[in-house]
């Protein structure tokens, strides 16, 4: 489970995050929305202690992320694979290199490695690229190598940063699919951020807007779509103020 | 203007509180050999393939200009061959670690700087936290240590081009003998011109080396921003370079 605990967070003395408190339960798929520069990765962020809070904290699984030493945090960093906007890719690394990177580091055998690297880029339809570099590749198929990257090391946690923006509408669907097909296989809880209400739709089980630094409504799909809160309506309606 | 002053002084002590902490970082990296052996390897062959022509053809032209700038001061006072022994010592203790690390500053750090600024604000670097690799040994260490041990290589071939096309200057313009040239270039020769131009060499390599990967891991806004942290690697390089290189001359040669 993840919770979000009264998170706080301001850079610059300018407050982005400002008490957000949100549960993730195991085997969901929570769905984030909220309007950009919101402060929705920053929220993903502290999940995996690349920021530390200025007050409250995520707690994954009774751990309080900020209170980790290195070991620890690695430790937890090894149950959740994050997937980055603009996938993140290592430019100078083919796309296997790039698949393998996290199970090197496990120390796994290169045989179970490279089973592991073919499975992963099956399941996000990319065989047959392993050699090709970041750069000759489409922005779909980067950010599909990027859930590649992150399914190769079977996490309990995936977190997908705007996994649908900057793709066309075929595209996008394609990539709710796969984070649909994802989660079957490996039943991993999931935190997907977006702003693509036809994604967040797709693939979520309930929906939380992030609004002005706070949780503003969550609930389950059905009920976010019904619902009578007026900042929340316009969001997924798409109205302009 | 006081407050101007005070908030200088606090973003001062912030960055070299920031200096200690990076550096900290990096000793905690230093057991993590296996992440960061096999690399360190690859970036020594990079510094060395960036760095060699741009410092071989410094000092090539600055050995000839020596040569012709002794004979032109000595007019005939001071005996011809020390043109040997100043070609030799300036090469040795000041120009060709200097020279050479200007151009490097120019040439390793900033696409060091660069480098790690493109991988930071483009998320890579958090991806590779997240990969549960240290980005200090992935990315640092194997950088600083190249820098650092490619260094003094780079420096003693640029100091051996220079006295050698001094030399040829000196036998084909200046009419003096090969061994009239080596005789000035022993003259007050000491063991300590080399290692001290060597080691001098090794400082500069890890200062370069530090600052362009401090500078690019603390890039933030973009293509805009990776743009700063490369001219911001070169000058903050260029002058602890100078500075250091004063330094040097007054703890070791007084
Ligand atoms: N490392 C950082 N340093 C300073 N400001 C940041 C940093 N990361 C994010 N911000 C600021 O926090 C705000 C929220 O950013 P972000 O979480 O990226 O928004 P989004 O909801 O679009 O993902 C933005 O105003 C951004 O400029
Ligand atoms: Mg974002």
């Amino acid at each position: 489970m993840i919770q979000f605990a009264d998170l706080y967070k301001a850079f610059d003395g300018k407050p982005v995050l400002a008490g957000v408190t949100l549960d993730v339960q195991d085997g969901e798929t929570m769905v984030i929305i909220g309007y950009s520069g919101t402060g929705k990765s920053v929220a993903l962020k502290h999940v995996v202690g690349l920021l530390q809070p200025d007050g409250g904290d995520v707690i994954v699984d009774g751990r309080p992320v900020s209170t980790l030493d290195r070991a620890e945090l690695y430790g937890l960093r090894r149950e959740i694979g994050f997937v980055f906007q603009f996938a993140a890719l290592f430019d100078s690394m083919t796309v296997a290199d790039n698949v393998a990177l996290g199970l090197r580091r496990r120390r796994l055998s290169e045989d179970e490695i490279d089973e592991r690297v073919r499975e992963a880029l099956a399941l996000v339809d990319l065989t047959g690229t392993e050699d090709r570099l970041p750069a000759e590749l489409s922005g779909g198929m980067r950010k599909r190598v990027g859930i590649a990257r992150a399914i190769a090391l079977r996490p309990r946690y995936l977190l997908y940063d705007e996994p649908t923006t900057g793709l066309d509408p075929v595209t996008s669907a394609v990539m709710d699919q796969l984070m649909v097909r994802t989660r079957e296989h490996l039943g991993a809880t999931g935190i997907v951020v977006t702003h693509d209400m036809r994604s967040a739709y797709a693939v979520g089980d309930r929906i939380a807007m992030l609004y002005e630094g706070r949780i503003r409504q969550v609930g389950p799909v059905a009920e976010i779509q019904q619902t009578g809160d007026p900042v929340v309506r316009q969001f997924i309606e798409g109205r302009p103020a | 203007m006081i407050a101007q002053l005070g908030r200088r002084t606090v973003d001062a002590v912030k960055a070299v509180g920031r200096f200690g902490h990076f550096v900290s970082d990096m000793g905690r990296a230093l057991p993590d050999v296996a992440t960061w052996g096999g690399l360190t390897v690859v970036q020594m062959r990079r510094v060395g393939v960036d760095s060699l022509p741009v410092a071989l053809f410094i000092a090539a032209f600055t050995g000839v200009v020596l040569a012709l700038q002794a004979s032109y001061t000595f007019t005939g006072t001071v005996p011809l061959y020390f043109v040997g022994t100043l070609v030799g010592k300036t090469m040795m203790l000041e120009l060709g670690p200097v020279l050479a690390g200007l151009a490097l500053a120019g040439r390793v750090g900033a696409s060091m700087a660069a480098e790690l600024g493109t991988m930071k604000v483009t998320e890579q670097v958090d991806a590779l936290e997240t990969l549960a690799y240290d980005p200090q040994s992935f990315l640092v260490v194997p950088r600083v240590l190249a820098g650092t041990l490619m260094f003094p290589v780079i420096v003693a071939l640029a100091i051996l081009t220079g006295i050698a096309t001094g030399w040829l200057a000196s036998l084909v313009l200046l009419d003096l003998s090969t061994q009239e040239f080596l005789k000035g270039l022993k003259l007050f020769y000491r063991f300590k011109d080399t290692w001290f131009g060597l080691f001098k060499s090794a400082t500069f390599g890890c200062t370069i080396t530090l600052v362009g990967c401090i500078v690019g891991l603390a890039t933030r806004g973009g293509a805009e921003g990776v743009g700063r942290s490369t001219t911001r690697a070169v000058v903050y390089s260029a002058v602890l370079l100078l500075v250091l290189d004063a330094f040097w001359a007054l703890v070791l040669l007084r």
